[in-house]
Protein backbone atom coordinates (compact mmCIF):
# COMPACT_ATOMS: atom_id res chain seq x y z
CA UNK A 1 0.00 0.00 0.00
CA UNK A 2 2.77 2.56 1.03
CA UNK A 3 4.65 1.75 -2.31
CA UNK A 4 1.43 2.30 -4.03
CA UNK A 5 0.79 5.39 -3.07
CA UNK A 6 4.15 6.40 -2.95
CA UNK A 7 3.82 6.25 -6.88
CA UNK A 8 0.25 7.77 -7.26
CA UNK A 9 2.13 11.00 -5.02
CA UNK A 10 4.86 11.55 -7.06
CA UNK A 11 8.05 11.37 -5.02
CA UNK A 12 10.25 11.28 -1.58
CA UNK A 13 8.47 14.66 -0.38
CA UNK A 14 5.09 14.08 -0.64
CA UNK A 15 5.90 10.04 1.04
CA UNK A 16 7.46 11.90 4.01
CA UNK A 17 4.47 13.88 4.62
CA UNK A 18 1.98 10.87 3.98
CA UNK A 19 4.37 9.38 7.13
CA UNK A 20 4.11 12.32 9.34
CA UNK A 21 0.77 12.16 9.03
CA UNK A 22 -0.04 8.38 9.46
CA UNK A 23 2.75 8.87 12.42
CA UNK A 24 0.41 11.55 14.14
CA UNK A 25 -3.03 9.78 13.42
CA UNK A 26 -1.28 6.76 14.97
CA UNK A 27 -0.07 8.19 18.29
CA UNK A 28 -3.56 10.04 18.79
CA UNK A 29 -5.56 7.02 17.81
CA UNK A 30 -3.63 5.08 20.46
CA UNK A 31 -3.33 7.38 23.14
CA UNK A 32 -7.41 7.05 22.88
CA UNK A 33 -8.41 10.97 22.01
CA UNK A 34 -9.28 9.63 18.23
CA UNK A 35 -11.20 7.50 16.42
CA UNK A 36 -9.77 6.63 12.61
CA UNK A 37 -13.62 5.70 11.78
CA UNK A 38 -15.01 9.49 12.63
CA UNK A 39 -12.33 10.85 10.31
CA UNK A 40 -13.21 8.44 7.10
CA UNK A 41 -16.93 9.83 7.64
CA UNK A 42 -15.89 13.51 7.83
CA UNK A 43 -13.61 13.07 4.36
CA UNK A 44 -16.35 11.45 2.95
CA UNK A 45 -18.90 13.93 4.33
CA UNK A 46 -16.35 16.81 2.35
CA UNK A 47 -16.09 14.29 -0.84
CA UNK A 48 -19.67 13.83 -1.32
CA UNK A 49 -22.20 15.86 0.46
CA UNK A 50 -19.96 19.16 1.27
CA UNK A 51 -19.83 21.63 -1.42
CA UNK A 52 -20.43 24.97 -3.59
CA UNK A 53 -24.29 23.30 -4.27
CA UNK A 54 -25.16 24.19 -0.88
CA UNK A 55 -24.27 28.05 -1.76
CA UNK A 56 -26.04 28.06 -5.09
CA UNK A 57 -29.13 26.14 -3.49
CA UNK A 58 -29.11 29.50 -1.57
CA UNK A 59 -28.57 32.06 -4.17
CA UNK A 60 -30.76 30.42 -6.57
CA UNK A 61 -33.63 30.93 -3.80
CA UNK A 62 -32.89 34.34 -3.12
CA UNK A 63 -32.56 35.39 -6.47
CA UNK A 64 -36.51 33.66 -7.30
CA UNK A 65 -38.11 34.27 -3.62
CA UNK A 66 -38.01 38.12 -2.47
CA UNK A 67 -39.19 37.42 0.39
CA UNK A 68 -36.37 35.11 1.33
CA UNK A 69 -33.36 37.64 -0.34
CA UNK A 70 -34.46 39.89 2.47
CA UNK A 71 -34.20 37.05 5.57
CA UNK A 72 -30.72 36.29 3.71
CA UNK A 73 -29.82 39.63 4.03
CA UNK A 74 -31.19 40.57 6.99
CA UNK A 75 -29.68 37.37 9.03
CA UNK A 76 -28.05 34.83 6.54
CA UNK A 77 -26.63 32.12 9.59
CA UNK A 78 -30.93 32.37 10.39
CA UNK A 79 -32.10 31.69 6.57
CA UNK A 80 -29.61 29.71 5.83
CA UNK A 81 -30.30 27.15 8.95
CA UNK A 82 -33.21 25.78 7.41
CA UNK A 83 -32.19 24.06 4.47
CA UNK A 84 -30.89 21.28 5.66
CA UNK A 85 -27.26 20.85 4.59
CA UNK A 86 -24.91 18.41 6.22
CA UNK A 87 -22.82 21.46 7.19
CA UNK A 88 -24.81 23.22 9.28
CA UNK A 89 -24.15 26.86 9.79
CA UNK A 90 -23.27 28.44 12.50
CA UNK A 91 -24.53 31.98 14.03
CA UNK A 92 -21.84 34.17 11.85
CA UNK A 93 -22.59 34.24 8.31
CA UNK A 94 -22.96 36.90 6.52
CA UNK A 95 -24.48 37.66 3.07
CA UNK A 96 -23.23 40.81 0.86
CA UNK A 97 -25.40 41.66 -1.88
CA UNK A 98 -23.87 42.60 -5.43
CA UNK A 99 -25.72 44.92 -7.25
CA UNK A 100 -24.40 47.32 -10.44
CA UNK A 101 -23.31 49.89 -7.92
CA UNK A 102 -20.86 47.61 -5.64
CA UNK A 103 -19.21 44.45 -6.63
CA UNK A 104 -17.87 42.13 -3.44
CA UNK A 105 -15.15 40.18 -3.02
CA UNK A 106 -14.34 37.94 -0.16
CA UNK A 107 -10.51 37.27 0.92
CA UNK A 108 -8.60 35.91 4.25
CA UNK A 109 -5.24 37.63 4.40
CA UNK A 110 -4.43 36.46 7.67
CA UNK A 111 -5.16 32.46 7.14
CA UNK A 112 -7.93 31.57 4.90
CA UNK A 113 -10.76 31.81 6.38
CA UNK A 114 -13.95 30.51 4.37
CA UNK A 115 -17.50 30.13 4.59
CA UNK A 116 -17.12 26.08 4.39
CA UNK A 117 -20.64 25.79 5.26
CA UNK A 118 -21.80 26.50 2.32
CA UNK A 119 -19.39 26.83 -0.39
CA UNK A 120 -17.12 23.13 0.77
CA UNK A 121 -13.60 23.04 0.95
CA UNK A 122 -11.62 26.37 -0.56
CA UNK A 123 -9.39 25.84 -3.30
CA UNK A 124 -6.17 26.31 -3.58
CA UNK A 125 -5.89 29.54 -4.94
CA UNK A 126 -7.84 31.38 -2.42
CA UNK A 127 -5.46 29.94 0.19
CA UNK A 128 -2.43 30.82 -1.89
CA UNK A 129 0.04 34.04 -1.25
CA UNK A 130 -1.10 35.40 -4.49
CA UNK A 131 -4.88 36.00 -3.97
CA UNK A 132 -4.10 36.84 -0.19
CA UNK A 133 -1.56 39.16 -0.70
CA UNK A 134 -3.32 40.79 -3.65
CA UNK A 135 -7.13 40.75 -2.98
CA UNK A 136 -6.85 43.86 -0.43
CA UNK A 137 -4.65 45.93 -2.36
CA UNK A 138 -5.61 45.23 -6.15
CA UNK A 139 -8.29 43.51 -6.32
CA UNK A 140 -9.33 44.55 -10.05
CA UNK A 141 -5.82 43.13 -10.80
CA UNK A 142 -7.31 39.90 -9.34
CA UNK A 143 -10.72 40.14 -10.91
CA UNK A 144 -8.39 40.45 -14.10
CA UNK A 145 -6.86 36.96 -13.19
CA UNK A 146 -10.02 35.37 -13.71
CA UNK A 147 -10.88 36.91 -16.74
CA UNK A 148 -13.51 39.30 -14.94
CA UNK A 149 -13.18 43.39 -16.15
CA UNK A 150 -15.67 45.41 -14.12
CA UNK A 151 -17.00 48.71 -15.34
CA UNK A 152 -14.25 51.50 -13.68
CA UNK A 153 -17.47 53.09 -11.91
CA UNK A 154 -18.29 49.73 -10.33
CA UNK A 155 -17.23 50.07 -6.47
CA UNK A 156 -14.78 46.74 -5.65
CA UNK A 157 -15.45 46.02 -1.32
CA UNK A 158 -13.21 43.87 -0.52
CA UNK A 159 -14.18 41.77 2.73
CA UNK A 160 -11.59 40.27 4.29
CA UNK A 161 -12.81 37.86 6.87
CA UNK A 162 -10.09 38.24 10.17
CA UNK A 163 -12.80 37.11 12.57
CA UNK A 164 -15.11 34.03 12.81
CA UNK A 165 -17.63 36.34 10.84
CA UNK A 166 -17.84 34.42 7.40
CA UNK A 167 -19.04 36.09 4.06
CA UNK A 168 -21.02 34.55 0.84
CA UNK A 169 -21.61 37.44 -2.23
CA UNK A 170 -24.97 37.17 -3.79
CA UNK A 171 -24.46 37.62 -7.00
CA UNK A 172 -26.85 39.54 -9.54
CA UNK A 173 -29.22 38.00 -11.38
CA UNK A 174 -28.59 37.00 -14.50
CA UNK A 175 -30.55 38.73 -17.74
CA UNK A 176 -32.90 36.92 -20.03
CA UNK A 177 -33.53 34.31 -16.56
CA UNK A 178 -37.48 35.56 -15.94
CA UNK A 179 -39.89 32.76 -15.16
CA UNK A 180 -36.83 30.97 -14.14
CA UNK A 181 -37.12 27.82 -11.37
CA UNK A 182 -35.03 27.94 -8.71
CA UNK A 183 -33.96 24.62 -9.70
CA UNK A 184 -32.70 25.93 -13.18
CA UNK A 185 -31.15 28.53 -11.59
CA UNK A 186 -28.98 26.84 -9.79
CA UNK A 187 -26.87 26.29 -12.55
CA UNK A 188 -26.05 29.46 -13.35
CA UNK A 189 -24.62 29.84 -9.94
CA UNK A 190 -20.82 29.15 -9.98
CA UNK A 191 -18.46 28.60 -6.45
CA UNK A 192 -16.21 32.01 -7.85
CA UNK A 193 -19.43 34.08 -8.21
CA UNK A 194 -20.31 33.42 -4.90
CA UNK A 195 -16.69 34.47 -3.88
CA UNK A 196 -16.74 37.58 -5.45
CA UNK A 197 -13.90 36.22 -7.87
CA UNK A 198 -16.31 35.66 -10.55
CA UNK A 199 -20.06 36.41 -12.16
CA UNK A 200 -22.41 33.83 -12.54
CA UNK A 201 -22.81 31.92 -16.35
CA UNK A 202 -25.16 33.35 -18.76
CA UNK A 203 -28.39 31.13 -19.39
CA UNK A 204 -26.67 30.81 -23.19
CA UNK A 205 -23.57 28.68 -21.28
CA UNK A 206 -26.01 26.12 -20.12
CA UNK A 207 -28.29 26.30 -23.01
CA UNK B 1 2.89 38.64 15.72
CA UNK B 2 4.29 40.58 12.39
CA UNK B 3 4.59 37.05 10.74
CA UNK B 4 4.51 35.72 6.68
CA UNK B 5 1.40 34.69 7.69
CA UNK B 6 -0.02 38.60 7.69
CA UNK B 7 0.26 39.04 3.37
CA UNK B 8 -2.18 41.45 2.83
CA UNK B 9 -0.45 44.13 0.36
CA UNK B 10 2.54 42.12 -0.23
CA UNK B 11 3.65 42.20 -3.58
CA UNK B 12 5.74 39.37 -5.77
CA UNK B 13 3.79 36.48 -4.99
CA UNK B 14 2.26 36.37 -8.64
CA UNK B 15 -0.54 36.09 -10.28
CA UNK B 16 -3.77 33.66 -9.23
CA UNK B 17 -4.10 30.73 -10.69
CA UNK B 18 -7.14 28.99 -10.64
CA UNK B 19 -7.54 25.29 -11.38
CA UNK B 20 -10.43 23.59 -13.58
CA UNK B 21 -12.24 20.91 -11.77
CA UNK B 22 -10.38 20.87 -8.46
CA UNK B 23 -11.40 18.15 -6.44
CA UNK B 24 -11.83 18.20 -2.42
CA UNK B 25 -8.45 17.09 -1.70
CA UNK B 26 -5.50 16.38 -3.91
CA UNK B 27 -4.41 13.54 -2.03
CA UNK B 28 -5.65 11.42 0.83
CA UNK B 29 -3.41 12.91 3.48
CA UNK B 30 -4.88 15.98 3.31
CA UNK B 31 -8.27 14.50 4.19
CA UNK B 32 -6.80 12.91 7.23
CA UNK B 33 -5.20 16.50 8.01
CA UNK B 34 -8.14 18.01 7.97
CA UNK B 35 -10.71 15.57 10.09
CA UNK B 36 -7.83 15.10 12.29
CA UNK B 37 -7.73 18.77 12.88
CA UNK B 38 -11.45 18.51 13.38
CA UNK B 39 -11.57 15.67 15.68
CA UNK B 40 -9.08 17.62 17.97
CA UNK B 41 -11.10 20.66 17.58
CA UNK B 42 -14.18 18.78 18.92
CA UNK B 43 -12.03 16.57 21.89
CA UNK B 44 -10.95 20.29 23.55
CA UNK B 45 -7.44 19.55 22.52
CA UNK B 46 -7.37 22.89 21.64
CA UNK B 47 -9.24 26.08 20.15
CA UNK B 48 -8.90 27.57 16.51
CA UNK B 49 -6.74 30.45 17.36
CA UNK B 50 -4.54 28.38 18.73
CA UNK B 51 -4.03 26.30 16.07
CA UNK B 52 -3.93 29.77 13.84
CA UNK B 53 -0.83 30.86 16.26
CA UNK B 54 0.83 27.53 15.81
CA UNK B 55 0.91 27.84 12.33
CA UNK B 56 1.66 31.52 12.81
CA UNK B 57 5.56 30.59 14.29
CA UNK B 58 6.41 28.06 11.86
CA UNK B 59 9.70 29.63 10.18
CA UNK B 60 8.55 32.12 7.47
CA UNK B 61 10.72 29.55 4.93
CA UNK B 62 8.42 26.60 6.17
CA UNK B 63 5.27 28.87 5.78
CA UNK B 64 5.89 29.92 2.30
CA UNK B 65 7.39 26.48 0.91
CA UNK B 66 4.91 23.85 2.20
CA UNK B 67 1.13 23.41 1.31
CA UNK B 68 -2.13 24.27 3.31
CA UNK B 69 -2.54 21.55 4.47
CA UNK B 70 1.27 20.54 5.57
CA UNK B 71 0.80 23.65 7.71
CA UNK B 72 -2.22 22.39 9.02
CA UNK B 73 -0.08 19.00 9.79
CA UNK B 74 2.96 20.96 10.92
CA UNK B 75 0.62 23.39 13.20
CA UNK B 76 -0.98 20.05 14.94
CA UNK B 77 1.97 18.30 15.43
CA UNK B 78 3.51 21.28 18.09
CA UNK B 79 0.20 21.86 19.54
CA UNK B 80 0.12 18.05 20.23
CA UNK B 81 3.47 18.49 22.02
CA UNK B 82 3.13 21.82 23.62
CA UNK B 83 0.30 20.63 25.29
CA UNK B 84 1.67 17.04 26.30
CA UNK B 85 -1.11 14.97 24.10
CA UNK B 86 2.04 13.06 23.52
CA UNK B 87 5.72 13.56 22.80
CA UNK B 88 8.10 14.47 20.04
CA UNK B 89 9.79 11.21 20.62
CA UNK B 90 5.95 9.33 20.13
CA UNK B 91 5.58 11.47 17.09
CA UNK B 92 9.07 10.22 15.57
CA UNK B 93 8.64 6.54 16.19
CA UNK B 94 4.87 6.52 14.98
CA UNK B 95 3.23 5.44 18.08
CA UNK B 96 2.30 6.12 21.33
CA UNK B 97 4.10 4.92 24.74
CA UNK B 98 1.82 5.93 27.34
CA UNK B 99 -1.80 6.03 27.86
CA UNK B 100 -3.23 9.39 26.77
CA UNK B 101 -4.65 12.77 28.71
CA UNK B 102 -8.47 12.93 28.91
CA UNK B 103 -9.67 14.95 26.95
CA UNK B 104 -13.30 16.49 27.12
CA UNK B 105 -14.90 14.41 24.42
CA UNK B 106 -14.17 11.91 21.32
CA UNK B 107 -15.84 12.20 17.94
CA UNK B 108 -16.68 9.00 16.55
CA UNK B 109 -18.69 7.69 13.45
CA UNK B 110 -21.86 7.71 15.20
CA UNK B 111 -21.26 11.74 16.65
CA UNK B 112 -19.54 13.29 13.82
CA UNK B 113 -22.10 15.14 12.34
CA UNK B 114 -21.89 17.37 15.27
CA UNK B 115 -18.33 18.48 14.31
CA UNK B 116 -19.55 19.17 11.23
CA UNK B 117 -21.60 21.93 12.86
CA UNK B 118 -19.84 25.45 12.95
CA UNK B 119 -19.45 26.49 16.97
CA UNK B 120 -20.48 29.97 18.15
CA UNK B 121 -18.03 31.88 18.99
CA UNK B 122 -20.88 34.86 20.52
CA UNK B 123 -20.27 35.27 24.32
CA UNK B 124 -21.79 37.59 26.99
CA UNK B 125 -20.65 41.01 27.02
CA UNK B 126 -18.61 42.42 29.94
CA UNK B 127 -20.25 46.23 28.65
CA UNK B 128 -22.15 47.74 26.24
CA UNK B 129 -20.57 48.21 22.14
CA UNK B 130 -18.25 51.65 22.38
CA UNK B 131 -19.00 52.19 18.76
CA UNK B 132 -22.20 52.11 16.68
CA UNK B 133 -22.50 51.78 13.09
CA UNK B 134 -21.04 55.49 11.38
CA UNK B 135 -18.66 55.81 14.11
CA UNK B 136 -15.35 56.99 12.75
CA UNK B 137 -12.48 54.91 14.26
CA UNK B 138 -9.09 54.34 14.15
CA UNK B 139 -7.41 51.14 14.16
CA UNK B 140 -4.61 51.26 16.91
CA UNK B 141 -1.35 50.76 15.88
CA UNK B 142 -0.23 47.74 17.34
CA UNK B 143 2.57 44.82 16.91
CA UNK B 144 2.05 42.51 19.61
CA UNK B 145 4.59 39.38 19.49
CA UNK B 146 1.82 37.12 20.20
CA UNK B 147 -1.32 36.35 17.98
CA UNK B 148 -3.85 39.12 16.74
CA UNK B 149 -6.00 39.32 14.05
CA UNK B 150 -5.30 43.16 13.21
CA UNK B 151 -3.68 42.74 9.73
CA UNK B 152 -0.39 44.90 9.32
CA UNK B 153 -1.96 46.79 6.36
CA UNK B 154 -5.14 47.87 8.63
CA UNK B 155 -3.37 49.60 12.03
CA UNK B 156 -3.30 53.15 12.47
CA UNK B 157 -5.69 53.57 9.57
CA UNK B 158 -9.17 55.86 9.81
CA UNK B 159 -11.96 54.34 9.17
CA UNK B 160 -15.81 53.85 9.66
CA UNK B 161 -18.00 51.32 11.38
CA UNK B 162 -20.66 49.75 9.12
CA UNK B 163 -21.63 46.49 11.07
CA UNK B 164 -21.92 45.43 14.62
CA UNK B 165 -21.44 41.46 14.79
CA UNK B 166 -21.96 41.11 18.72
CA UNK B 167 -19.39 40.09 21.43
CA UNK B 168 -17.58 37.34 20.36
CA UNK B 169 -14.21 35.34 21.95
CA UNK B 170 -10.99 37.35 21.64
CA UNK B 171 -8.39 35.74 19.26
CA UNK B 172 -5.55 37.36 21.18
CA UNK B 173 -6.67 36.17 24.25
CA UNK B 174 -7.64 33.29 23.73
CA UNK B 175 -4.42 31.85 21.73
CA UNK B 176 -2.27 32.61 25.02
CA UNK B 177 -4.45 31.23 27.17
CA UNK B 178 -5.58 33.56 28.81
CA UNK B 179 -9.69 32.53 28.47
CA UNK B 180 -12.04 34.19 26.22
CA UNK B 181 -11.83 37.84 27.11
CA UNK B 182 -15.01 38.80 25.29
CA UNK B 183 -14.56 41.50 22.86
CA UNK B 184 -17.60 43.51 20.55
CA UNK B 185 -16.56 42.88 17.06
CA UNK B 186 -17.07 45.60 13.76
CA UNK B 187 -17.01 45.21 10.73
CA UNK B 188 -14.75 48.45 9.55
CA UNK B 189 -14.76 50.16 6.30
CA UNK B 190 -11.44 51.79 4.89
CA UNK B 191 -11.26 54.21 1.60
CA UNK B 192 -8.48 52.36 -0.51
CA UNK B 193 -6.67 55.46 -0.44
CA UNK B 194 -7.14 55.13 3.16
CA UNK B 195 -4.73 52.23 2.78
CA UNK B 196 -2.67 52.19 0.02
CA UNK B 197 -2.07 56.46 -0.74
CA UNK B 198 -3.50 58.63 -2.87
CA UNK B 199 -2.27 56.40 -6.27
CA UNK B 200 -4.47 54.16 -4.99
CA UNK B 201 -7.68 52.69 -6.93
CA UNK B 202 -10.35 55.47 -5.95
CA UNK B 203 -13.51 52.55 -6.44
CA UNK B 204 -12.00 50.13 -3.90
CA UNK B 205 -12.89 49.97 -0.49
CA UNK B 206 -11.65 47.19 2.23
CA UNK B 207 -13.36 45.87 5.71
CA UNK B 208 -11.96 44.07 8.39
CA UNK B 209 -13.92 42.64 11.20
CA UNK B 210 -12.06 44.53 13.90
CA UNK B 211 -12.48 43.79 17.91
CA UNK B 212 -13.24 46.50 19.99
CA UNK B 213 -9.23 46.68 21.57
CA UNK B 214 -8.40 47.24 18.07
CA UNK B 215 -9.86 50.76 17.68
CA UNK B 216 -9.98 54.04 18.63
CA UNK B 217 -12.98 56.73 18.13
CA UNK B 218 -11.46 59.45 15.52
Amino acid sequence: MAAQEHQHEHGSELSEVQLRVRALETVLTEKGYIDPAALDRIIETYETKVGPHNGARVVARAWSNPAFKQALLDDASKAVRGMGHESRVGDHLVAVENTLQVHNMVVCTLCSCYPWEVLGLPPVWYKSAPYRSRAVKDPRGVLADFGVKLPKETQIRVWDSTAETRFLVLPMRPQDTEGWSEERLVQLVTRDCMIGTGLPKKPEEIA
Amino acid sequence: MDGIHDMGGMDGFGKVVPEPNEPPFHAAWEGRVLALQRAMSYAGAWQIDMSRAAQERLPPQVYLTVSYYQRWELAMERNVIERGLADAGELAAGHAQGAGKPLKRKLTADNFLDSMTRGSFYRQAQAPARFKPGDRVRTRNIHPPTHTRLPRYARGRLGVVELVHGCHAFPDSVAIEKGDDPQWLYTVLFEGRELWGPDADPSVKVSIDAFEPYLEPA
